[in-house]
């Protein structure tokens, strides 16, 4: 069988993928994860994964143009110039008017 | 249609884009893949035999230890290396058959033999170093899973330098019979680590370049050897065989130009040790047969 062996360098941070082997068992995995990968002290914590058990989604269509859920969908530019062209005004034309 | 996907992949892959194992790939470049991965998983293997011999003969006990760990290193990297040829479809027992028949090849410097403890300071410190360029240039490979294996490969691979040119150092400083020792392994170790990086093709003639597997050129790559070990090298006292050697003024080094055709030779299984380490290698896979069929079920 193969495994995928995902190891944190340190705490905190997250799990990495580091590469695969083959074990007949869990067992053999769990020394082989060890030698493989942390036998210099590289790694604070293994995920040793069976491949088959791994659900791979690769594919994330957006047919819908769902852009409003992302800061790219909103295009505020033209907009904001105009509206601060209109308080601009505002101001001088109050300033113009003041006691 | 399927030309058209082929250039398209080829565009992205030369503007530096990398694919991932169930990506559509071209069927060319998948077959170069799997060759060029596989002879490199062939000379991590084979590689260990000359360094091997040399476990019960170290000279202290510290350096036994730090051989033995570079060792495991090394048939570490084969597995690393193979699991990535499988996973682009050729079974690893599949590469062990190929390797122990001839069919497929391992790198030129593994089949020499060793002649003493200087050989082994010398292989740990230049051959790895010589390797090391190769394999950080694939760091960059526009095949992502062998890159990534690339990384702890070369973050192995430093100690392996350190622990040569310690080897190295200490023989250099020891009793003139020591240093004598070491002139001679780099004296027989120069021409097949001109011979390492290969012939020097073009970049833009290098297949293996134009399908970004390798982003270096031969010559750049040895230049890059060159130009970081020869003053390493020559700082200790130790001569290196080539008159012509030499960094001109545009910084480019100038040398006699290698044997190639010697390079075919040793490459093609007529090398000093070819024979011999092959047949230790069908040997050794022979005795351990068993192991495989009684832990793995499938295999019996
Ligand atoms: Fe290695
Ligand atoms: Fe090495």
């Amino acid at each position: 069988m193969i495994y995928e062996v995902f190891r944190q360098e340190r705490k905190g941070q997250p799990f990495v993928h580091g590469g695969s082997f083959h074990a007949p068992d869990r067992p053999f995995a769990d020394a082989y994860a060890r030698e493989f990968y942390a036998r210099r002290q590289e790694s604070v914590a293994l995920w040793v994964v069976p491949r088959d058990e791994i659900l791979e989604i690769d594919e994330f269509p957006d047919e819908f143009d769902l852009k409003y859920r992302r800061v790219d969908g909103y295009s505020i530019k033209a907009r904001l110039a105009i509206a601060r062209e209109r308080a601009g005004a505002a101001t001088s034309s109050s300033d113009g008017e003041g006691p | 249609m399927s030309d058209a996907r082929t250039a398209e992949f080829l565009e992205f892959v030369q503007a530096g884009g990398q694919v991932e194992t169930d990506d559509w790939l071209p069927d060319e470049y998948r077959k170069r893949l799997i060759k060029f991965i596989e002879m490199h998983g062939n000379s991590e293997l084979m590689g260990v035999l000359p360094e091997r011999d040399w476990i019960l003969r170290a000279p202290t006990l510290q350096r036994k230890l730090a051989l033995t760990a570079k060792i495991q290193d090394e048939v570490g990297h084969c597995q690393l290396i193979y699991r990535v040829v499988e996973d682009l479809g050729k079974p690893r027992a599949q590469c062990l058959d190929d390797l122990i028949s001839g069919k497929s090849k391992f790198h030129n410097v593994f089949h020499y033999p060793t002649k003493s403890w200087g050989d082994v300071g010398v292989i740990a410190w230049l051959v790895d170093a010589a390797a090391i360029i190769s394999q950080k240039a694939l760091l960059k490979c526009s095949y992502a899973p062998y890159a990534r294996v690339m990384k702890k490969v070369c973050w192995e691979e430093s100690f392996h330098i350190l622990h040569g040119r310690d080897t190295v150092l200490a023989m250099v400083t020891g009793t003139p019979e020591q240093f004598e020792l070491v002139q001679e392994a780099v004296t027989r170790w120069w021409e097949p680590l001109m011979h390492f990086h290969g012939t020097p093709i073009a970049a833009e003639e290098d297949p293996m370049v134009h399908w970004r597997i390798k982003s270096q050129g031969n010559e750049d790559a040895r230049q890059q050897f060159l130009d970081g070990y020869v003053p390493q090298i020559r700082e200790l006292g130790l001569e290196l065989p080539d008159p012509k050697l030499r960094r001109n003024d545009e910084g480019v080094w100038e040398y006699t130009e290698p044997d190639w055709e010697k390079l075919t030779a040793v490459v093609t299984g007529h090398g000093p040790a070819s024979q011999e380490r092959l047949a230790f290698r069908r040997l050794s896979r022979a005795e351990v047969d068993w192991v495989s069929k009684a832990m793995l079920p499938e295999a019996a």
